[in-house]
């Protein structure tokens, strides 16, 4: 088990108890593409930085990758570098004067030597689809915002994470921005191996990509399954103020006028084909 | 959380003390601690300590609230204490072991400077601790507005102040943001020596500041396209308005100032 | 007389070699609600400025009211009648309270304080934040925040507000309850909506539509006549909603459509 929480409660505000997390289990496997969504405030961003430790739960154990950091003497270093967390708006965070500096700042923490980090950013930009001679020199500030985006993913990256959590990363971004980060987030969970941890609020993404969606409301977990599961509970979820995916709207919406259609679908070629097969169909019965 | 910090120490409550006019406030804060430096013994330290307790007993302030805003400056008061003791000469001599010697002048001055500088320090605490910042800037700008013909750009000061204290606890937040993402980078806050920590600050503060500059820019924009124009006359939501029982802690203040000055 | 007129605007920031807008020709008349589309850096919030007099054009005219914007004497009135709500909701709010960042405009152009508070009142009332009136503006939402900008401008009597991609930063639950304010004051209020936004959802609530590439604009219409060009738009890099994509989908393998803007409609025309 590469991530464990066992009744895990946080209470950020302690006159008013108010309960961020309220006594969470949930297991993560080596592998998996999570999908995490919930309104603001629902405690998904306190639930992702309990994951690398950089916030503490009132109560509760967590072991990540056999290391219970809810113990006094835990090993964080090690779990900061197994667990590589990119915040919402990353970019906020560049500072070097170089875009090389800024992606060896992470690698440089943990010591490696000089060839090591040189390896680490050049693929690390590789990975981001930063050319490393155009690139490596310039300032950070310089970059467009997508670039720079980039820069920033690059330089979690170099930690060389098992697990990576991104929180909101296409906020902001053009379409064009989105399906570049949507392809690179498939190919670090396909080809490296990589478990992904999102946290997003556009469906469209969590469904194209998650193999398992947890919903969140007041702390809990309300919601945990595969997408088709999930999403199954149109009332359940629009109870939290939620959106559904546009297309699982559209195919609920039909099948409640009497259509007789499919409502797991979430791609748009594939819904297109069921419709036409249903409506078609019907059409044939006329 | 470093967001939870309050802005200055401002305890809220209905109080007398409280609902005072904070020009009123202000100015009874500055004729008192400029009548410090005019007292000439110890009875009227005595007066004043006494006349502290009883305004922080009306402003129903937690006295270990106050006591707490005297912990940060005690190391002043005891070298004060102990430099006078030790350094001053005149008078009988109190105590002697080889070079270590203690003068009556000594022990005097050293009690007299510790009192003046706690009183100094009470007074303003009560200050901060029953008048929001706000209220303190508003009260800061009207008195400071009769300074504007030699000058003194009043409005300025405190729209600087207004916005200053508007953006410390979003800058807070993004402190700590900054912060805990450079730690899941490994950046390392806590150990090494003084130099290695504030170097290692570093990238906390660049991102820091480039937000800073940015939201002042954006500002500026959004205060442009809401008509502000510096110097030009401005009305305001809340007027100040005098009443009676400020005049009597004015009066009261200033009878008290005379006293302890001159006797 | 249009409210707004911009007549063949060109503008270029300083050092820049390309110009940020140019041939720029819009018409907004009193009550309306426009909305103008593009991707980033397509000189969309450019135009905004212009409109506000944040900045003047290089060539053309741009008149609000009776008053060409290159009138210096005429800056703040311009401002006042042409309110402005940024992007980011931090970085527009001045005061540490809700009710006297309300009162920063009017304190500008000064109003007497009975009067302010008159306007204050009102104000935070038609954006639904009045019970907020003594918080504290750093602990509101993303989405109060806007409301709060928004409650700013409109206690300055604007005939028309730009709002700046107003959503951009915001959750759904945020950007809900923008575009419902927004919706609110153009159909109650009679208050004239300049709308830039690269989500198509939310300029698809205008009733006009123009969409920008490159500094100029490429495009102008009724929302219906606009979104036909879906494979234009995806082209320029915006963000076409995912009703339109399937309704696209169905025609290309040839069912019949009408111009589809929301998941009602589609679902409408096919069962």
């Amino acid at each position: 088990m590469l991530i464990k929480l066992e009744n895990v409660t946080h209470i950020y505000d302690q006159e008013q108890q108010i309960k961020a997390l309220d006594d969470v289990d949930l297991e993560i496997e080596e592998h998996e593409f999570i999908g995490i969504v919930g309104h603001t405030g629902s405690g998904k961003t306190t639930l992702v930085q309990m994951f690398n430790s950089l916030i503490k739960p009132t109560s509760g154990r967590i072991v990540i990758d056999d290391i219970v950091t809810t113990e006094k003497k835990a090993d964080l270093k090690h779990v900061r570098q197994t667990v590589g967390l990119v915040f919402q708006y990353p970019e906020h965070q560049l500072f070097e004067e170089t875009v090389y500096g800024d992606i060896a700042f992470g690698p440089r923490n943990l010591k490696l030597s000089e060839d090591e980090i040189d390896e680490r950013v050049k693929h690390a930009l590789e990975l981001v689809g930063l050319d490393f001679d155009r690139f490596k020199d310039r300032s950070p500030f310089n970059l467009s915002g997508g670039q720079q985006r980039r820069v920033a993913i690059a330089g979690v990256l170099a930690m060389r994470p098992r697990v990576l959590i991104l929180d909101e990363p296409s906020a902001g971004l053009d379409p064009q921005g989105r399906e570049s980060l949507r392809s690179l987030l498939r190919r670090l969970h396909k080809s490296y191996n990589i478990t992904i941890i999102l946290i997003s609020h556009r469906m469209e993404e969590i469904t194209q990509l998650s193999t398992r969606v947890i919903v969140m409301d007041q702390g809990k977990i309300v919601l945990n399954g595969l997408p088709k599961e999930v999403f199954k509970h149109k009332g359940k979820l629009e109870s939290l103020s939620l959106e559904l995916p546009e297309i699982t709207e559209i195919l609920f919406m039909l099948k409640e006028r009497g259509c007789n259609i499919r409502t797991d679908i979430f791609s748009v070629k594939e819904a297109v084909d069921e419709i036409i097969k249903v409506i078609g169909s019907k059409e044939n019965a006329k | 959380m470093l967001s939870d910090i309050t802005i200055g120490q401002y305890v809220h409550s209905n109080s007398i003390v409280h609902i005072l006019d904070p020009r009123i406030k202000i100015i009874i804060t500055i004729i008192l601690i400029t009548s410090l430096f005019l007292i000439g013994n110890f009875w009227g330290f005595a007066i004043f300590l006494g006349f502290n307790l009883i305004v922080i007993k009306l402003s129903q302030l937690p006295i270990k609230k106050v006591l707490r805003g005297l912990k940060p400056i005690l190391f002043l008061v005891l070298l004060t204490l102990i430099l006078h003791i030790f350094m001053t000469r005149g008078g009988e001599v109190l105590f002697q072991w080889k070079f270590l010697r203690i003068e009556s002048e000594g022990l005097f001055t050293g009690t007299f400077m510790a009192s003046r500088i706690l009183l100094l320090i009470m007074f303003t605490s009560i200050l901060t601790l029953t008048t929001s910042p706000l209220q303190l800037t508003d009260g800061i700008e009207y008195i400071l507005k009769p300074f504007k013909k030699i000058g003194v750009p009043a409005s300025e000061i405190s729209m600087m102040m207004t916005i200053a204290l508007r953006f410390i606890p979003t800058l807070m937040e993004e402190a700590e943001k900054i912060m805990k993402a450079q730690k899941a980078r490994g950046a390392d806050f806590e150990s090494g020596n003084i130099i290695q920590r504030a170097k290692n600050l570093i990238p906390l503060l660049v991102p820091l500041f480039i937000s800073a500059f940015r939201r002042a820019d954006e500002l500026a924009l959004a205060m442009e396209s809401r008509c502000y124009q510096g110097g030009k006359q401005r009305t305001r939501l809340h007027i100040m308005k005098l009443a009676t029982r400020d005049i009597i802690a004015l009066l009261l203040s200033i009878g008290l100032a005379v006293l302890v000055s001159f006797f | 007389m249009s409210l707004i007129e911009v007549n063949n605007v060109e503008f270029k920031y300083h050092g820049q070699t390309e110009p940020a807008l140019k041939d720029i020709n819009l018409r907004v008349e009193k009550g309306d609600f426009i909305s103008i589309i593009g991707a980033n850096g397509s000189g969309k919030s450019t135009l905004a400025k212009l409109l506000n007099v944040l900045l003047r054009p290089d060539k053309g005219n741009i008149i609000v009211g009776k008053h060409n914007t290159k009138d210096k004497d005429r800056i703040w009135e311009i401002r006042k009648n042409v309110g402005m709500v940024f992007q980011n909701p931090d970085n527009q709010i001045v005061a540490t309270m809700v009710e006297d960042d309300v009162a920063f405009g009017l304190e500008n152009i000064a109003v007497p304080s009975e009067e302010i508070r008159k306007r204050v009142d009102h104000a935070l009332d038609l954006v639904d934040l009045s019970q907020y009136k003594k918080h504290e503006t750093h602990k509101l939402s993303g989405g109060q925040k806007q409301r709060l900008a928004i409650a700013g401008i409109i206690a300055m009597e604007p005939s028309c507000i730009v709002l700046d991609e107003p959503t951009a930063m915001l959750d759904p639950q945020g950007r809900k309850e923008v575009i419902e304010t927004i919706q609110f004051l153009n159909k109650e209020k009679d208050i004239t909506i300049i709308l830039i936004s690269h989500f198509m959802e939310e300029a698809s609530l205008a009733d006009k539509v123009y969409v920008m590439n490159k500094a100029t604009i490429k495009m102008e219409g009724t929302p219906a006549e606009v979104f036909q060009e879906i494979d234009y738009l995806r082209d320029i890099n915006l963000d076409v909603p995912i009703v339109m994509e399937v309704a696209n989908g169905l025609r290309k393998k040839g069912i019949k459509l009408p111009n589809i803007l929301t998941i009602d409609g589609l679902v409408d025309s096919l069962c």
